[in-house]
């Protein structure tokens, strides 16, 4: 097969837009088959990525509907991976890589932050990195050691990325195509204990890589969750309204970059917030929204800014991890502790 | 290819000896002067800025100089086989490689001076940024090398490292997925013998650093990196066979930077003189003049020639060097990412703010 450089879209791809009821990892198959589909620049390649479709099945049927040229597997070789990947977006493919598990990816770490991160700027703008570095990340499905990492900090610490994480199909479709299409290289993150998990998407939805969004309304108390946060805070906000609290939701989706506008603006119209994550706590991408919202909402708040995170050791083995993902107790510990006497 | 034929010679191919006289070889020759002329000015005008560099750091105008002294024929050499479409992707160390592709001087010296990371457009030279981290940029040569294969251009892309390099993992997986996958890429080793203060025999404990080629399915053959004849045809060889679709090779070039390592270094406390000193009777320049003289090609006034233009060319350079660029403290942000996040126009217009206030409290001080 030949690859042209143009920009020539496949007419035949799919042009109506459907709604359907898919699991995540449906959902994310569909769009690098989409994205396969529409522009001939965009490759797909990692560790069993081909005939076995990947170890969580997201390539499903990719190489046999576009062949070995378009989705490959490569080398057991996570620099390799990502370092040929940046040769590749230089002469101008789109690739989307996958890395098999979160802790997998550190053999890749340096190409990441050294060049991945970087090459834009270096060149000033003369060579941009268009690829998408696919990773399944956190707990929760009784992986054991090096398979369950939550390793976001690493990467919305790095300038250059653009670092999200979905938490529905519909966002892991739509954030996926976007992801694609940017001139910048994302870090995609895909919750592993929500793959299996249920939702409907419209395929003609495009979600912006730097918007955070409401996913339940409430008056009382704001929880800021992402990835398989998002659904424990959800749950924790229905426990709550028992208890006659008013919930709201926000799904803040995008790590890098931020998006304040939504998540300041929530925070104040409630006046306290609980920040969601699985991750070590200490110096994490919770740590960091907790600040941010310190820094915009202060004199709104009437408690201090909570956060229910992961603990501070490496992630527990399987018997154990269910002592050390935040669950939804831990969420309404942290709501009860908002100094709602005071407010009384 | 069969076993034998992976495996690069006993010692080093050469083609013109340290004394100039040609070398009879059954599998290489020599190219012809007008090539070897051709060679032989860049030759001339890459020492020139190597040492011009070098003055510029001890006068302050270059951060750092990694110089490639000794290394000229290399780096030349792989230049001058470049065809227009093929790429480079060099490292800190090959610089003067970058200028035989036609950079400017003084934009090849950006990363150095300091004012950028990267001071020409990769795309307009067919030249990959200077890597600093090593091996790294062998894996981006093998990736662009590949998309160039699926595109079905006959691009060749060059890949510059040094020995410290081969030890590095992105070394053994760019070797590998090159080789699996039949890209059209060339693997440069300047085997300079100390990677800094560390020799050679620290590095590697194989035959060659050229052996390591048969571990990875493709030839690998060592040349004599002071010998520009013997580099131009055996690094010829191997972008004829990528560019025909025979996949990649290792070359081996065993050379010797007779320059410290930047001038951080002190090397007196790790080699002798005398074995520097052994190393300038190989130089590359003077084998390639006595060469050429031999040959009725190159006389005196030819010689003035080369020496005025590459004069011409320090000139200029220390004339850009001795100029403060005018930097714009913009930049630091504008490039980031494609499109620029609120999050970084909030951190300029607090530098801007610092800045002007700055400003109007040098007015102010000079009231």
């Amino acid at each position: 097969m030949t690859i042209t450089h143009d920009d020539t879209r496949v007419e035949d791809a799919v042009t109506t837009a459907t709604t359907q009821t898919m699991t995540m990892a449906a959902a994310l198959n569909r769009a690098l088959a989409d994205a396969l589909a529409e522009d001939p620049s965009v490759l797909v390649f990692g560790e069993d990525v081909g005939a076995l479709g990947g170890v969580f099945r997201i390539t499903d049927g990719l190489t046999a509907r576009f062949g070995e040229e378009r989705c490959f597997d490569t080398p057991l070789a996570e620099a390799g991976i990502v370092g040929t990947a940046v040769g590749m977006a230089m002469n101008g493919m789109r690739p989307v890589v996958e890395m098999q598990f979160d802790a997998f990816a550190y053999p890749a770490f340096e190409q990441i932050v050294s060049h991945v991160a970087k090459l834009g700027n270096r060149t000033r703008g003369a060579i941009r990195m268009p690829m998408v570095i696919r990773i399944p990340f956190g707990g929760g499905i009784g992986g054991v050691e090096h398979h369950c990492d939550s390793s976001e900090a690493y990467y919305a610490h790095t300038p250059g990325l653009t670092v999200v994480a979905p938490s529905t199909p519909q966002d892991a479709y739509s954030l996926l195509r976007a992801a694609i299409a940017s001139a910048d290289p994302v870090v995609f993150l895909e919750p592993k204990k929500l793959y299996w998990s249920k939702g409907e998407v419209d395929t003609s939805i495009r979600t912006p890589l730097d918007t955070a969004q409401v996913v339940r309304d409430g008056t009382d108390v704001t929880l800021l969750a992402y990835g398989a946060a998002v659904p424990l805070a959800l749950e924790a906000a229905a426990a709550a309204a028992e208890d006659g609290r008013s919930v709201q939701v926000v799904d803040v989706r995008s790590l890098s970059p931020f998006d304040d506008a939504t998540v300041t603006a929530a925070v104040r119209s409630t006046g306290r917030a609980v920040v969601i994550a699985e991750a070590p706590g200490y110096v994490s991408v919770a740590s960091e929204i907790q600040a941010r919202v310190f820094e915009r909402c202060f004199e709104y708040l009437a408690a201090p800014v909570r956060k229910v995170t992961g603990f501070d050791v490496p992630f527990a083995p399987p018997k154990l991890e269910h002592w050390y993902l935040p669950d939804v107790d831990r969420v309404l510990d942290a709501i009860d502790s908002l100094h709602w006497d005071e407010d009384a | 290819m069969n076993d034998e034929a992976l495996l690069p010679r006993d010692t080093p191919v050469q083609l013109i000896d340290p004394d100039g006289r040609p070398v009879e070889d059954a599998q290489y020759s020599v190219s012809s002067t007008d090539v070897l002329l051709h060679a032989y000015r860049g030759l001339v005008e890459a020492r020139r800025i190597n040492d011009q560099c070098t003055a510029l750091v001890r006068q302050g105008r270059l951060a750092v100089y990694p110089s490639s002294h000794g290394q000229e024929a290399c780096q030349v050499g792989a230049s001058l086989l470049l065809g227009e479409h093929d790429w480079l992707f060099p490292t800190y160390r090959d610089s003067v490689a970058i200028i035989a592709r036609g950079v400017e001087p003084a934009d090849a010296m950006v990363l150095l001076k300091g004012d950028w990371h990267s001071g020409y457009d990769p795309r307009q030279y067919r030249v990959a940024p200077q890597a600093t981290p090593l091996a790294t940029q062998l894996l981006h040569a093998v990736g662009f090398a590949h998309a160039a294969k699926m595109r079905g251009e006959d691009t060749v892309v060059m890949a510059l490292c040094g020995d410290g390099a081969t030890s590095e993992g992105d070394f053994h997986e760019a070797m590998n997925f090159a080789a699996v996958f039949q890209v059209p890429v060339v693997f440069f080793v300047q085997n300079n013998e100390f990677a800094i203060s560390v020799p050679l025999s620290r590095q590697t404990a194989a035959p060659s650093l050229a052996h390591k080629a048969i571990g990875y399915g493709m030839p690998g053959q060592r040349v004599d990196g002071n010998d520009t004849a013997a580099v131009l045809a055996v690094l010829g060889e191997a972008v004829s066979r990528a560019r025909s679709g025979g996949g990649p090779s290792l070359v081996e070039a065993h050379t010797y930077r007779m320059q410290a390592h930047t001038n951080a270094d002190d090397d007196t406390r790790y080699r002798e003189r005398a074995e520097v000193q052994a190393w300038v009777a190989r130089d590359p320049l003077v084998r390639l003049q006595t060469y050429l003289r031999a040959q009725g090609v190159l006389d005196e006034a030819a010689e003035d020639a080369l020496a005025a233009g590459a004069e011409e060319i320090a000139a200029e350079l220390r004339r850009v060097m001795n100029a403060d660029a005018d930097l714009d403290p913009e930049d630091l942000f504008r490039f980031v990412r494609a499109e620029r996040s609120p999050q970084l126009d909030e951190q300029w217009n607090l530098l801007k703010g610092e800045i002007d206030r700055d400003q109007l409290t040098d007015a102010g001080g000079a009231r």
